[in-house]
């Protein structure tokens, strides 16, 4: 087996096969989703805690529906109401967790860092749920597989990601992903919003979205956070709308059959067009949902038999 | 009590030289250096004692060391911070005022002299506040402070971003001839950065900052200098950008010095790995490119004055995610040590480290001591360069292990260090 990490912290640790292998045994998760019963006995008998100290909805019912449909029991903590509004540090609430024997705990934490911290900490699987600025990986995983049932293929693609680069996890998972196997990846967005030491990631830049979406494959763009709209980062949504919103006319540029992709929340009117978004000629959003289900599904079913193994071989947790 | 050191390599950084000779104590001063072969009268002396392959510096002068008293005296006191520096080779430490509450009194200072007078055997300098609480408000009581014993003024990190207040404030301490040491950043655009800008932070998705910062905030306090006359030291440069205008200053005459942090020296960005927090220092690690510069411009002089930053912080300030962990390290017991990786790969001599580590501060403060000269104070430090260790943090006589050489591979080693011809660190320190 080509993944065999005991957690899932994020992209860069990933081999190339690891990815295929865990887009490949999502595929089957795909197909098994799709039927009225959608249940296995995987992880029966394990238990699955959501750890979100940020708010999320669709990550976290993904997560969940993922974990159920797999037989786990699964847990939701809604952190920011918890303990550490009582001043317990993020090991601690750890440690507490870890004492009551979980197999897998899937982790979203508004610091870079937190989860490969807390997974440090832990004797079971941590599936890393987005930190801070850092990492999204099971994002950027359902993204490769839903770019590869589109296109048929995961290379030699021409990519670009437009927005908000700089505050986005989504963008680094995604561009290091695509990078890794073999495709090429433009970044496009006002140079506010682009990280820094951007020369030095081996990608083409570019200000200006037509130019940028010259003949390009695949289209990903990402959410403009509100609190960035008002004059801190671009001066107003309805300047950004028009100059990086993604709409039919700025698409023209892009190839015939170019899709387009979105992490969700969207909002409409600032970063893409409402009418492009549903257009299912281009538009993949909703496959994105859905694979990501899959996604999830296969990473706990991977993660778990590694664990299993581990325990085998003798390599005690 | 008469003390011989024979054989020493005798490092004299206002010579600029090291050489094999015989260095004699008499009273707790230094009352004879000899470099011939000239015939001693062992018998005169109490004790001989025999360096041969080792080096004898004058002892290390470390400016800007955090000693957490008052308030935080379960992080460090003055008792652990001068075992600490004793076994560092640290003959003279200035302290800094960002204790709880800050130094910003005379009758606190007070507290401070007694604590360091009863418990230390190290010479302890304090520096004061400049504005009150550090809040870069209102000033100190800058002469009553200096009458006190301050021979500083600093409101450390924090910066007085009001510049009516900073340049009053300057003038004032102008006035009274009183050396003022600033924190050349800008604030706004330090706020929130836990690490540099550039590859790596974007890649590990840090907040962070590009190191202009810190050339704004220079030229800031450069101008301000220039238009009040004041006596002024800025406590750590990190970044090559600020070096230009540093030397521009000196060669119009300015009266201003800079810092730099011995982890500056020797770390970079990449140090921090994997969100490693006893690598989070305020300014953050930058680039090696910085760093080399940095370097380059302690062995050229630019940079006069290498100190420890010695900031402890306990184990679960620490045990944090990366932006929430407390900044800053310790360093006293290490300084030595690390600065001597940077003899070790060439890019610095003997004399021009020991320039940067005892003569240099202790002209900068006034302070009689950091040199071989005959008649001055027997601050020493004995060392083996050589002597190859792996550190471990839980050695350290610091109360907090905080420090980023934990596991390092280093090489030399304080042997003895003595204080006015006092041994307080070594085999028989404890006599």
């Amino acid at each position: 087996m080509a993944f065999c990490d005991r957690h899932l912290l994020g992209i860069e640790q990933l081999e190339p096969a690891a990815i295929l292998e865990i887009l490949n045994t999502a595929d089957n998760y795909v197909d098994l989703n799709r039927q009225t019963k959608k249940n296995s006995n995987i992880l029966s008998g394990l238990t699955q805690i959501n750890m979100f100290f940020e708010n999320s909805t669709r990550t976290q019912a993904s997560f969940e529906l993922a974990g159920k449909r797999l037989g786990a029991d699964v847990m939701n903590m809604a952190m920011q109401a918890s303990s550490i509004k009582k001043g317990e540090t993020l090991i601690d609430t750890a440690l507490t967790l870890n004492a009551m024997n979980p197999d897998l705990i899937v982790v979203r934490h508004p610091q870079s860092g937190a989860v490969k911290l807390l997974a440090e900490k832990v004797n079971c699987s941590v599936i890393n749920a987005g930190d801070g600025l850092h990492e999204h990986p099971t994002q950027a995983l359902l993204d490769a597989l839903t770019i590869r049932r589109a296109k048929g293929r995961l290379q030699r693609l021409s990519i670009a990601i437009c927005g908000d680069i700089a505050h986005s996890r989504v963008a680094r998972s995604n561009l290091i992903l695509l990078s890794k196997l073999g495709n090429r990846v433009r970044l496009i967005g006002p140079r506010t919003l682009m990280p820094s030491g951007i020369s030095e990631f081996g990608v083409e830049v570019f200000e200006d979205m037509r130019s940028g979406l010259n003949d390009v494959d695949v289209v990903m763009m990402l959410r403009l956070q509100r609190e960035r709209m008002d004059g801190s980062f671009v001066p107003s949504a309805r300047e950004y709308y028009h100059r990086w919103g993604l709409d039919n006319k700025k698409l023209l540029s892009a190839k015939k059959d170019v899709i387009v992709m979105h992490p969700g929340p969207m909002n409409r009117g600032v970063e893409i067009d409402g009418t492009l978004a549903d257009d299912i000629n281009h538009s993949v959003i909703q496959d994105q949902v859905e694979v990501g289900v899959a996604v999830r599904m296969a990473i706990m079913d991977l993660l778990s038999r590694n664990v299993s193994k581990e325990i085998v071989n003798g390599d005690s947790l | 009590m008469r003390i011989l050191l024979k054989n020493a390599h005798l490092i004299d950084p206002i010579q600029d030289q090291v050489k094999l000779g015989n260095l004699s104590i008499q009273d707790g001063k230094i009352s004879d250096v000899s470099y011939d072969n000239v015939k001693i009268d062992y018998k005169v002396f109490d004790n001989v004692i025999d360096c041969s392959g080792k080096y004898v510096a004058p002892g290390i002068v470390d400016v800007g060391v955090k000693i957490c008293e008052p308030g935080e005296r379960h992080k460090e006191s003055f008792r652990t911070a001068s075992l600490a520096a004793a076994a560092g080779g640290v003959t003279t430490m200035v302290t800094r005022p960002d204790t709880i509450p800050a130094i910003d009194t005379p009758e606190k200072l007070e507290f401070v002299k007694n604590r360091a007078n009863t418990v230390s055997p190290i010479k302890i300098y304090p520096m004061a506040a400049l504005t009150r609480e550090r809040a870069g408000l209102e000033m100190t009581e800058l002469g009553f402070l200096s009458d006190a014993g301050a021979i500083g003024f600093t409101d450390c990190d924090q910066v007085i971003t009001n510049n009516k207040i900073m340049s009053r404030s300057l003038t004032y301490a102008a006035s009274l001839g009183l050396l003022v040491q600033g924190h050349p950043q800008d604030s706004t655009l330090t706020a929130g950065a836990s690490a540099t800008s550039g590859k790596f932070s974007s890649l590990k998705g840090l907040p962070a900052v590009n190191p202009i910062a810190e050339k704004i905030g220079l030229e800031r306090d450069l101008a301000l200098v220039e238009l009040t006359g004041v006596k002024y030291h800025f406590d750590q440069l990190s970044t090559a950008l600020s070096l230009e205008p540093l030397r521009r200053a000196k060669s119009n005459g300015m009266d201003v010095t800079a810092g730099v942090s011995i982890h500056h020296l020797t770390l970079n960005e990449m140090d921090i790995g994997d969100y490693r927090t006893f690598f989070k220092i305020k300014p953050p690690l930058r680039s090696e490119a910085d760093r080399l510069a940095m370097v380059g411009a302690v062995a050229d002089g630019t940079i006069d004055i290498i100190s420890s930053m010695h900031t402890p912080q306990d184990e679960e300030s620490k045990r944090l995610p990366y932006e929430e962990a407390a900044s800053g390290a310790v360093g006293l017991e290490t300084i030595l040590s690390a600065s001597l990786q940077l003899f070790h790969n060439g890019s610095i001599t003997l004399p021009q480290l020991f320039r940067a580590l005892s003569l240099n501060p202790a002209k900068r403060f006034n302070l009689p001591v950091g040199t071989l000269e005959q008649g001055s104070s027997a601050d020493l430090v004995l060392f083996d360069p050589d002597v190859p260790f792996v550190l471990n943090r839980f050695s350290l006589n610091s109360k907090s292990k905080n420090t980023p050489y934990d596991e390092t591979l280093m090489q030399g080693k304080v042997i003895k260090t003595f204080v006015n011809g006092r041994e307080i660190f070594g085999d028989s320190s404890r006599e």
